[in-house]
């Protein structure tokens, strides 16, 4: 795909030339690329490439690395999520995350999924009633959990927890799901679900996912960024970067000679 | 490459070590044990004949038959309970403020810690000239309930932090990520989740901490508690006596008989700290959160 195909589609998010530090530790290295709406975009490349850095700048998580320190622009629908009139919890509900390891609060099931809607302010039982059963639906966890809605969120099953994770950030309603990592703690039967998930959730939603398993990226993605040392080597459609890179270092990565 | 034999040599060894080291342990344990077991048996011979209601619900007397220790158990608890609402704020907000607001591997936040810890060691009675000096003299509360109760809030609010600090640390940060993630305040994540989390850990280091406050004597001697009071504290301005400043007294005493009633107050005291203690076994495997 070459730049005027790009130039086509929908782009809901835009990062221009970042740069990020930890402390004076360079972690990322003029990074700019063009996220479509309602597409699924992955970031593969080796470890301490930087790709969970950079999928955490996208709803400043990094923020709370007091090091941490960030150039350049992430253009939401054209506003830059960095100005500093923008206030970071609203960049939170706007791009939800997922993270690595599942992390469900001890809570019931219910309470994991009414906790964002409930400190946005919505009190009405039946309202919540409703984001829940919606929201643990759209996660595929609906018919399995519908019976134990009050039942300790760690008494499901790792993949069922990680679902309940995606139900909790879907209750939010962002427009982009940031998914860092989502199946690298779990067996293949839940990793799978996810992914058909992930392909539903795309109807909907625009994802970008952070993935170590590169036929997890050709399997689930329209587009493949791959990083390497903290920079954007190749950037295009996954079926290009999978069948024929412009880069010797991603295909190099991608058969599997180093990472 | 070494013989069969020569590594059966070493084996034999290794055990042989550790049957040693087993045994030196075992003996440290002994010790230990032996120790306060004479201590505990020695106080209920002496102590135990002596207790009766009577004992637990009279007030002094200048004979010792009559004597009860009603007026040192109240003020004992008055004084706990003042204790705990004082410090309890003070070091759990401290502890919140170093864990969740700081930037933990920072230099200052270094040295703070570094000086709470040395103050959870500094030596009691120096707690008790700076509550004589602080708040009996300069602000003129006198040899009040209010200023002993303050005296052993400073002692115990380094204990208060360090365990606070622990009990929020255990919290995995993975949780607060996740609160952030739906967009959750700083002091959201932490009052939803981290504190109820760390609450468990928390309540038990306050407990531990109080119960090692029941037990000063030193620094309340200091702020001149040690009195012939013979009522419970009638106010917060009001003179008080506790527990182990009531033994104290009694083992003062030339008569024999007071000493048993030391025995015996000894006796009540070992029971307060064992129920505090019991309290916050039972508290922390109630409130224990499972998360995996």
């Amino acid at each position: 795909m070459n730049h005027e195909q790009l130039d086509k589609v929908d782009t809901i998010l835009n990062v221009q030339s970042l740069n990020a530090w930890y402390g004076t530790a360079l972690a990322l290295k003029d990074i700019s690329f063009n996220i479509e709406r309602f597409r699924v975009t992955a970031l593969i490349g080796p470890s301490g490439c930087g790709k969970s850095t950079l999928i955490r700048c996208f709803n400043r998580m990094n923020d709370f690395i007091p090091t941490f320190r960030l150039a350049g622009q992430i253009l939401l629908e054209g506003e830059d999520l960095y100005s500093p009139a923008v206030d970071p919890v609203e960049v939170r509900l706007r791009l939800g995350m997922v993270f690595q390891k599942q992390n469900p609060f001890p809570k019931s099931i219910y309470e994991n999924v009414a906790y964002g809607p409930r400190i946005s302010g919505i009190r009405n039982r039946l309202k919540l009633d409703m984001i829940v059963e919606d929201s643990l639906k759209k996660a595929a966890l609906w018919d399995e959990v519908k019976d134990k809605l009050k039942d300790n969120a760690y008494t499901l099953s790792g993949g069922q927890q990680q679902r309940l994770c995606i139900a909790r950030t879907l209750a939010i309603e962002p427009e982009v799901l940031l998914l860092d990592e989502p199946c690298s703690a779990l067996d293949p039967i839940a990793t799978g679900k996810i992914e058909e998930l992930i392909l539903e959730l795309k109807a909907n939603y625009t994802v970008l996912i952070v993935t170590h398993n590169m036929q997890q990226a050709a399997r689930v993605s329209d587009f493949t960024a791959f990083l390497y040392l903290g920079e954007l080597i190749e950037f295009d459609a996954t079926e290009k970067i999978f069948t024929n890179p412009g880069d010797s270092r991603t295909e190099a990565y991608i058969t599997g000679k180093f990472g | 490459m070494i013989s069969r034999t020569q590594l059966q040599r070493l084996l034999a060894r290794q055990r042989r070590n550790d049957r040693i080291f087993q045994i030196v342990a075992a003996i440290g344990v002994l010790i230990a044990l032996i120790t306060l077991g004479a201590l505990i048996v020695d106080a209920l011979i002496d102590g135990v004949p002596r207790l009766s209601w009577k004992f637990l619900t009279s007030y002094l007397s200048r004979f010792p038959a009559e004597a009860g220790i009603f007026a040192a158990l109240l003020g004992s608890m008055y004084v706990i309970a003042l204790t705990a609402l004082i410090s309890v704020p003070l070091g759990v907000g401290a502890a919140i403020y170093l864990e969740e607001y700081t930037n933990r591997s920072s230099r200052i936040s270094r040295i703070i810690e570094i000086n709470v810890a040395n103050l959870a060691g500094v030596p009691s009675i120096i707690y008790g000239i700076l509550g004589l000096g602080l708040f009996v003299r300069i602000m003129r509360l006198d040899k009040s309930l209010l200023a002993g109760a303050l005296t052993l809030a400073l002692l115990v609010l380094p204990i208060v932090i360090i365990s606070a600090r622990e009990a929020i640390r255990s919290v995995p940060p993975s949780i607060r990520e996740a609160a952030y993630a739906l967009g959750a305040s700083r002091w959201q994540a932490i009052s939803h989740h981290v504190l109820p989390m760390a609450f468990p850990g928390i309540l038990t280091g306050v407990i531990l901490a109080i119960s090692r406050a029941v037990g000063e004597t030193a620094p309340l001697i200091m702020i001149g508690a040690l009195m012939f009071v013979t009522h419970p504290p009638e106010g917060l301005l009001k003179p008080f006596t506790v527990l182990p400043i009531q033994i104290y007294n009694w083992v003062d005493r030339p008569q024999k008989e007071f000493l048993t009633n030391a025995a015996a107050g000894i006796v009540v005291l070992l029971a307060v700290t064992l129920l505090l203690n019991a309290l916050a076994i039972f508290l922390r495997n109630r409130y224990q959160t499972q998360y995996s």
